[in-house]
């Protein structure tokens, strides 16, 4: 148990001094994706090898150093799920991609005892071979300091995190600076809110800090319910204890003794690792009643949420922390003068956690200097959709949509040609190629009529019909209402009605008047955030796209293809030759005809699965 | 009824979180983790050990789309139909295990209660889209036909058991 703070320094130099005598380290990523393609199989595996073949290898940092040793750890998220199972070599710093059971053994004698590049298991970008992480041109372009850790520690060890210089922000918050001071820090570095938003962070402190209340509270939103974003997933994943240390610095300053971690419940494995993360801090006595021999006492909880995308709404994600429906209320009064219980409460999302401790160890002016003014330091993106390179990014605020998508992205996937981007959910906007010269960063957005939301960007090509996606995030939006206020309960349920009347070829004449009509009256009187940006994705496509709306409603015709309902499956009768090879795919017996004339699809009957399409050796059958 | 039903294990949960109003959400969990629904059962003996109306655990248990007053298949599979696995056509998938184990969006679980088949908005693992999850274990990058196959691959298991 660490009393003073000396002893967590002491104790800080001493695992660094082991994580120094790791002459090697094998890094197999454990984030959900990797876990998914089966990374826990080969870190089994290699840790098996290594014992067979009398490899002298560590799981855990110890105390004291014997003789070096290969370190074998599970990291957080490298973010470029689709290549994994990843594996990082330190200290060459190579990075394996796509590494199966059978590769291990190659791993082990190849690479970690004779030092040798496997050269197939290396990235390959156009022939190309990258061996480090920051040859991938994924890497590159980005501008990691959120996610620096991700990927690069063992994301299951405060010891790691202790030797390479972590709870350094929050021990010179605790024994340096006054909270005055700690807030001045975070207001002059523009630190803003990364959940949506924008807040300044450090006004909000400022807030909670000045009210006269004893007990407040710190809460942690790990609710990122935005479908198409993973940014805090990977973030709790791979650097869980950056978030509890923004927590404990934030609590220090407003004069907090006790936060939450709201975690939605589809994150199973960002809650292990946070709930590890937390008794390990509390083991060694960095959580706990008067920290280090100080005043300042702090305890963490985690509370799951249980699939309700409203909770990610301040009052609503309160309210479930109680125990109660997650459902909003009408403010004011705000949540840093009646929060959590009815006191005043700091609430701020992971990815902002994780700012403050780089802040307090960097000073404001690094801050400052990486993105725009009014927006500085970085933002996560979750990169989407039809594109090359899916994943978790991280750039300066500022960078155009354009570098992110083709640079960073690789542009579109299959061919693709790039139609416009999602961004910031369901309560988002869309983007086209006339804003690839965006800057993204809050007030932009804002001008362009999107927003940044958490930072899910969903890219779409041009088989994305947006009329059939403006319907799916209002499908979405009007599952997840919560149904207390009727502009949002009612008024999501009428537009979902008409959108779904265009997209099966029922619109009518007015329907796009009425759809803006509902949405500006919805937007205008909804009572939370959900309901008052409910309406913007679907006033962003016809903004972009009206035409694809009165091709739907007026021709009752897909430009894009992609509504099954417009569509319809035909059979050229001068190609068929009557063959009856279509007839057997059929799952519901459409097709009929006389062996050796044409036949026909009976179009009352069709399904539109297209399964007849490939059957037919003449190309005869053809969706219209 | 209430003879049979086994309420330690309820209170072991309860021990658990603490018998307080605000812990009504993750003893609603915890429950559901045993049983993979909420029992009926469990409503007036929650009332009683946490002195909250039955009203109140009802609103609770029936706002939240995880918890479910059904009881549910031994195979819970989840078809992720967030957006970045909606536009790599994850709803074809949906459509297939639908029709092969006779389940539509009104009907979740089959009727021997070995399968239930759900949608869920996002499980955060967007970068192997089209996902789907059995009990919790995420299988990437799906089609329609590695669907049929796995659905195939769980049948003989559960023959074989």
């Amino acid at each position: 148990m660490l009393k003073s703070r000396e002893d967590l320094d002491n104790i800080r130099s001493v695992y660094a001094k082991t994580l120094e005598s790791q002459k090697a380290k094998i890094l197999v990523c454990a984030g959900t994706g990797c876990v998914a393609g089966g990374s826990l199989v080969i870190y089994d595996r290699l840790k098996e090898l290594m014992e067979q073949r009398n490899i002298p290898c560590s799981v855990e940092l110890e105390k004291e150093v014997h003789h070096p040793t290969v370190g074998i750890k599970k990291s957080g998220c490298h973010g470029f799920c689709e290549i994994g199972p990843l594996i990082r070599i330190e200290p060459q710093g190579w990075l394996y991609v796509k590494v199966q059971e059978e590769d291990c053994e190659e791993i082990i004698d190849q690479t970690v005892l004779n030092g040798v590049h496997i050269e197939r298991l290396a990235y390959q970008n156009d022939g190309e071979i990258c061996k480090k992480q920051d040859d991938i041109p994924f890497y590159k372009r980005q501008t990691r300091h959120v996610l620096q850790h991700c990927g690069q520690i063992d994301a299951t060890s405060i010891n790691e995190y202790l030797a390479i210089g972590g709870y350094s922000a929050f021990e010179k918050a605790l024994f340096e600076m006054t909270g005055d001071e700690i807030i001045h820090e975070i207001t002059d570095s523009g630190l803003r809110g990364r959940g949506g938003g924008g807040f300044p962070v450090g006004r909000k402190w400022e807030q909670v800090r000045r009210q006269k209340e004893p007990q407040k509270y710190v809460v942690c939103n790990g609710d990122e319910g935005d479908p198409g974003a993973f940014m805090d997933r990977s973030i709790m994943e791979g650097d869980p204890h950056n978030v509890l240390e923004g927590m404990m610095i934030a609590g220090l300053c407003c004069g907090a003794n006790q936060g939450y971690l709201y975690v939605r419940a589809e994150y199973p494995l960002a809650v292990s690792r946070l709930k590890a993360a937390i008794e390990q801090a509390t083991e060694i006595g960095l959580l706990g009643d008067r920290i280090l021999g100080t005043d300042f006492s702090f305890h963490l909880r985690i509370n799951q949420g249980a699939g309700a995308f409203v909770c990610g709404e301040g009052s609503a994600l309160t309210a479930s922390i109680e125990g109660k429906r997650g459902m909003p209320r009408v403010k004011p009064p705000r949540t840093v003068e009646h929060g959590l219980f009815d006191k005043p409460t700091v609430l701020n999302n992971v990815e902002t956690f994780a700012n403050v401790s780089l802040i307090i160890n960097n000073g404001i002016e690094w801050f400052q200097s990486i993105g725009p003014e009014k927006s500085p330091g970085t933002k996560a993106f979750a990169l989407t959709g039809n594109i090359v390179n899916t994943g978790l990014i991280e750039v300066p605020m500022g960078t155009t949509l354009g570098e992110v998508i083709f640079d960073v992205g690789g542009g579109m996937r299959d061919g693709g040609k790039f139609k416009g981007v999602q961004i910031g959910g369901p309560s988002g906007g869309c983007l086209t190629e006339k804003d690839l010269d965006l800057p993204l960063d809050f007030d932009s957005l804002k001008k362009a009529g999107a927003m940044i939301g958490s930072g899910g960007l969903v890219v779409m090509d041009d088989k994305n019909c947006m009329v059939e996606v403006a319907r799916f995030f209002m499908n979405f939006t009007q599952n997840e209402s919560c149904g207390k206020c009727v502009p949002c309960r009612e008024g999501t349920k009428r537009m979902l009605a008409i959108l779904e009347r265009i997209v099966s070829g029922q619109g009518v004449e007015g329907d796009i008047e009425l759809l803006l009509e509902l949405a500006d009256t919805v937007s205008a009187t909804s009572l939370c955030g959900l309901g008052k940006t409910a309406a913007l994705p679907i006033v962003s496509t016809i903004k972009n796209f009206r035409s694809e709306y009165e091709a739907h409603i007026r021709e009752k015709r897909c430009p894009a293809g992609a509504c099954s309902k417009l569509k319809k499956i035909e059979i050229d009768a001068a190609l068929c030759k009557g063959c009856t090879k279509c007839t057997k795919s059929c799952p519901v017996n459409a097709i009929s005809g006389k062996v050796k004339d044409p036949f026909v699809i009976d179009q009352a009957k069709c399904i539109k699965c297209g399964a007849c399409i490939p059957t037919c050796p003449f190309h005869a059958i053809r969706e219209v | 009824m209430e003879n049979t039903f086994d309420y330690e294990t309820i209170d072991e949960i309860i021990e658990e979180f603490g018998p307080k109003a605000s812990s009504v959400i993750a003893i609603l969990q915890g429950v559901q983790e045993k049983y993979r629904y909420l029992p009926q059962e469990i409503f007036p003996y929650l009332v009683k050990r946490l002195g909250v109306s039955e009203a109140s655990i009802y609103s609770v248990a029936t706002f939240y789309e995880n918890f479910s007053l059904e009881p549910k298949g031994k195979y819970v599979i989840k078809v992720c139909d967030g957006t970045a696995c909606h536009v790599r056509r994850s709803i074809p998938i949906l459509e297939r295990l639908r029709s092969e184990l006779k389940l539509s969006e009104d009907i979740k679980t089959t009727e021997d209660l070995n399968f239930t088949l759900e949608t869920v908005s996002c499980l955060g693992a967007c970068g192997l889209a089209p996902v789907l999850t059995v009990n919790d274990k995420v299988y990437p990058a799906m089609t329609p036909d590695k669907a049929s196959q796995l659905l195939q691959q769980i049948k003989e298991e559960l023959l074989n058991a």
